[in-house]
């Protein structure tokens, strides 16, 4: 099983040096589900938007490589990169209101992809957009079409950012946080239709997120990621059964379920904390050395 | 009470069947609603995408006028109040919004943001009461001199629940805050609302779709579907024996960080 | 050290400096015209014709960029030149800024009846074919610096109505501005406030842009006659007179011609390099 996206080493700092991402290694294969779980802040977008080349300008990678489909990304033109990158990844964004232009129309917004990148004729492409929205359950999708950004509901946004992301049958899918906005069952839905586009095209979905219960319906592998650095690796299947690093045991632990409705709200505990932010200062430490 | 909602009904104009002359078409979105809203209570709002939960508490904060019913907020009738007669009342009830991003001013520093309202209501100690709403909600102190566009996800949601917390309000709208954040960050977030819940009788309609989290917070909930109420009640009761075959399947198709949990 | 990104890194800083570095250059030069303009732009002398530039076989000491052909200094008459293209740049830019941002913020943040108005004004305007409508009021108000700068502000408003409306628009659905509401703000208040900052960048790039514009109209004005009194120095005047005998002194034509173009540039190059510095969006 080769991977499609391999990430190594990567290491991103601010312009003034401090670490964000710390020596990241991850791999996608065509087909997989990746899992990227973590903390608030503990750079899973920024993992993205390296990948996609979108990093704030504040923001800068200072060593690692980025693989896609064989070829490593940061040693290509920027020009070069892009259109790779345009023809062959596609991002659903955390912020999905302001990822829409809310001057224009839902419609143009998700065709203008397909034509202005693949070229295909914009009769195509919005029969194509119209398929889309019915499929991730948007009721009435030709009103959808022609409304606002600011007329739809936020989980409806959400499906939006969706269907735009698969309209062009990327192979690789970043996902960040895709469900945040939709009820459970929407969101059964949506991951239940992620599975079948992604295993029909045979696509790599890199799927941030913070829901291990989310994790565990659709990964095949995840990381765990804690102030920038990969804590765990795993499948999908043994890190329930058998978490090693203490982090991710304390966040299994402390995810709540409706099911138990006497476990209390806990965070993670301090001594779990201080524990890894020690093993990241070490990092650091030897990184800097 | 905080809320007495009679028979709300809200409708939106559909530009897009509008006709050449003449007023468009109007949705209705809200479909009469009614409920009470006790002092100190915390009422969970859940309901399919779409239904108008977003809708409802926007209407609620009165920033959208409703077409028909009563909204009776501590004993005023704002359901047509002018703007400027509500301005004086704005500190008293709060909404954090569903979309971080879109809601913190980009072009403003987050210290700004936080201490924008307080100015704005006369409020003194600016200095220390942004402190104060950023340790709160577990954000550094540095990040006041942060813009939003350089904070996480999770991290601009924390800044809009600071922002509104902030003004110490005797009611809040927090209309999905907690699905962005993770379970250590989330756990700190209901903790804080709990307690000022506790212990400054601070009021709170919480919409969300994890349930996980509106059994654990919220006295009542209720279940909004197309714009309708389709079942209200204590919380505990509710999710022991849900009576609408729609609720069941809210529980029903919560995934639990359970690989084996059957999910056909 | 190579960046990783594989970026070529962009000159963030070169575009701002370049264009603003040319514009203080044009601006102390039309402040300080009588000092240092070697020769003064109006005297004429039928002796010292064509003259070419300094470096060429046959040039006069004292005339660096040669003369026409009624033997002006070509130097002293651009640099007088520049006054009058930057005051027209300068005051036609602003007051169309002015105006029109004005309009098309409140037409975009209030919608509703004013916008009514002021978009129906907008498009009743813009069915007037601008030159014709320039030459129209010029003819009217009679050639002159005022009707140069009324004739500009009359034309292009619209743009910035328009442009402003639209963006004012897009931020007005923003969920900051629900929230200044839900903090009581007035608004008014949140038309200052929030909106206008939101705004800002979209306003100096126009501006900027305009100011350009107003350069070349008041160019294009002069070379047709209809700025002001012939012999007082005008680019546009210039590089009309320039045209006519451009075989046998291309000096006349080709130096207004290379200030013209690099003004305008660098005031486009300046929007841009001001968002890039100055934006915290951007930074
Ligand atoms: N421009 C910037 N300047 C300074 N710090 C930044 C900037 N952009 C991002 N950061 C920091 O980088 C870290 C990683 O951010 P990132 O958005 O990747 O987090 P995340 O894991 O996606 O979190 P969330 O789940 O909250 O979205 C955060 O701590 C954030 O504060
Ligand atoms: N300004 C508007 N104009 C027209 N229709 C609107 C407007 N705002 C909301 N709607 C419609 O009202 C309905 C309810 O929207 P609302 O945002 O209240 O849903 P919600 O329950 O919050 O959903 P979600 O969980 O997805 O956020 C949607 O169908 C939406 O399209
Ligand atoms: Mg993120
Ligand atoms: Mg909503």
């Amino acid at each position: 099983m080769s991977s499609y996206l391999t990430i190594k080493n990567l290491t991103v700092r601010l312009k003034n040096g401090a670490p964000i991402l710390r020596a990241v290694s991850l791999d996608v294969a065509a087909g997989q589900v990746h899992g990227l779980v973590g903390e608030s802040g503990a750079g899973k977008s920024m993992i993205g938007k390296a990948v996609l080349g979108t990093l704030p300008r504040a923001l800068q990678v200072t060593s690692g490589e980025i693989w896609l489909d064989g070829v490593d990304l940061l040693s290509l033109p920027a020009s070069e990169r892009r259109r790779r990158i345009g023809a062959t990844a596609a991002l659903i964004p955390q912020d999905p209101l302001t990822a829409l232009n809310p001057s224009k129309r839902i419609g143009p917004q998700i065709t203008r992809r397909l034509v202005d990148i693949l070229g295909w004729r914009k009769q195509d492409a919005e029969a194509r957009a119209l398929d889309l929205l019915g499929e991730v359950h948007i009721p009435d999708p030709a009103r959808v079409m022609r409304s606002y950004p600011h007329e739809l509901s936020g989980g409806m946004r959400q499906r939006i950012l969706i269907a735009s992301a698969f309209a062009a049958e990327p192979k690789l899918i970043i996902a960040d946080e895709p469900t945040t906005a939709l009820d459970v069952t929407v969101q059964k839905q949506i991951l239940r239709l992620i599975g079948e586009m992604q295993a029909r095209h045979n696509t790599a979905l890199l799927f941030v997120t913070h829901d291990l219960g989310v994790v565990s319906k659709v990964c095949d592998t995840l990381s765990v990621l804690y102030a920038g650095k990969v804590v765990e690796e795993a499948r999908m299947q043994r890190f329930f059964m058998r978490p090693i690093h203490p982090y991710s045991a304390a966040l299994l632990a402390a995810t709540p379920t409706y099911t138990n409705p006497d476990s209390s709200l806990t965070p993670v505990p301090q001594t779990v904390t201080d524990a890894v932010e020690r093993e990241v200062r070490e990092h650091d430490l030897r990184a800097g050395a | 009470m905080m809320y007495e909602i009679r028979d709300l009904r809200l409708s939106f104009p559909d530009m897009t069947q509008k006709p050449l002359l003449g007023p468009a078409p109007r949705i209705e979105v809200l479909k009469g609603l009614s409920f009470d809203l006790p002092k100190g209570a915390v009422l969970g709002i859940v309901g399919g995408s779409g239904s108008g939960k977003s809708t409802l508490g926007r209407a609620m904060l009165r920033l959208l006028e409703p077409s028909a019913g009563s909204i009776t907020f501590d004993g005023t009738d704002i359901t047509h109040m002018q703007e400027a007669q509500l301005r004086g009342m704005r500190q008293r009830f709060q909404m954090i919004f569903q979309d971080p991003m879109s809601s913190l001013n980009p072009r403003r520093k987050v210290g700004g943001i936080i201490a924008g309202p307080l100015k704005l209501h006369g409020l003194d100690g600016l200095q220390a009461r942004v402190d104060e709403a950023l340790d709160m909600v577990g954000l550094p102190r540095s990040f006041a001199q942060r813009y939003p566009h350089e904070l996480s996800g999770g991290q601009r949601q924390r800044v809009g629940i600071a922002r509104a917390i902030a003004l110490r309000p005797a009611f809040i709208l927090a209309d999905e805050i907690v699905s962005g954040l993770d379970v250590s960050s989330q756990a700190q977030v209901l903790n804080l609302l709990g307690e000022l819940v506790r212990e400054l009788g601070l009021t709170l309609a919480f919409v969300s779709h994890d349930l996980s989290v509106i059994r654990r917070l919220c006295d009542r909930v209720l279940v909004l579907h197309q714009g309708v109420i389709v079942e209200e009640g204590e919380t505990a009761a509710l999710f022991e024996a849900p009576q609408e075959a729609y609720t069941r399947a809210l529980l029903e198709a919560i995934p639990l960080p359970d690989p084996d949990q059957p999910w056909e | 050290m190579r960046d990783a990104r594989g970026d070529v890194k962009r000159p963030i800083g070169l575009r701002l400096w370049l264009s603003g570095g040319w514009l203080t250059l044009l601006v102390l030069s039309a402040v300080f015209a009588p000092l240092i303009a070697p020769k003064d732009p109006l005297m004429q002398d039928l002796f010292l014709g064509r003259m070419p530039p300094f470096w060429m076989e046959g040039s006069e000491p004292g005339y660096f960029l040669g003369t026409d052909s009624l033997g002006r200094d070509v130097l002293s008459r651009m640099l007088y030149g520049a006054r009058l293209a930057l005051i027209v740049a300068l005051v036609a830019g602003t007051i169309t800024c002015v105006i029109g941002a004005t309009l098309g913020l409140i037409a975009g943040y209030y919608r509703g009846w004013p916008d009514r108005i002021i978009s129906r004004f907008v498009d009743i305007w813009m069915a007037f074919p601008p030159v014709l409508f320039a030459i129209l009021l010029i003819a009217v108000l009679g050639p002159g610096l005022m009707s140069i700068i009324i004739a500009i502000v009359v034309i292009d408003w619209t743009r910035f109505a328009r442009v402003v409306r639209a963006e004012a628009m897009s931020q007005g659905a923003m969920d900051y501005v629900a929230s200044a509401q839900v903090a009581g703000r007035t608004r008014f208040g949140t038309m200052l406030t929030e909106i206008l900052p939101n705004v800002l960048p979209t306003i100096v790039a126009l501006l900027t842009l305009e100011m350009g514009i107003a350069v070349i109209v008041e160019a294009i004005l002069s070379f047709v006659n209809l700025s002001i009194s012939t012999d007082s120095p005008t680019w546009g005047g210039m590089i009309s007179e320039g045209r006519t005998s451009v075989h046998q002194a291309w000096w006349v034509l080709v130096f207004p011609l290379i200030t013209l173009f690099l003004t305008v540039l660098s005031f486009s190059q300046l929007g841009e390099g001001l968002k890039d510095r100055f934006d915290p969006v951007l930074r």
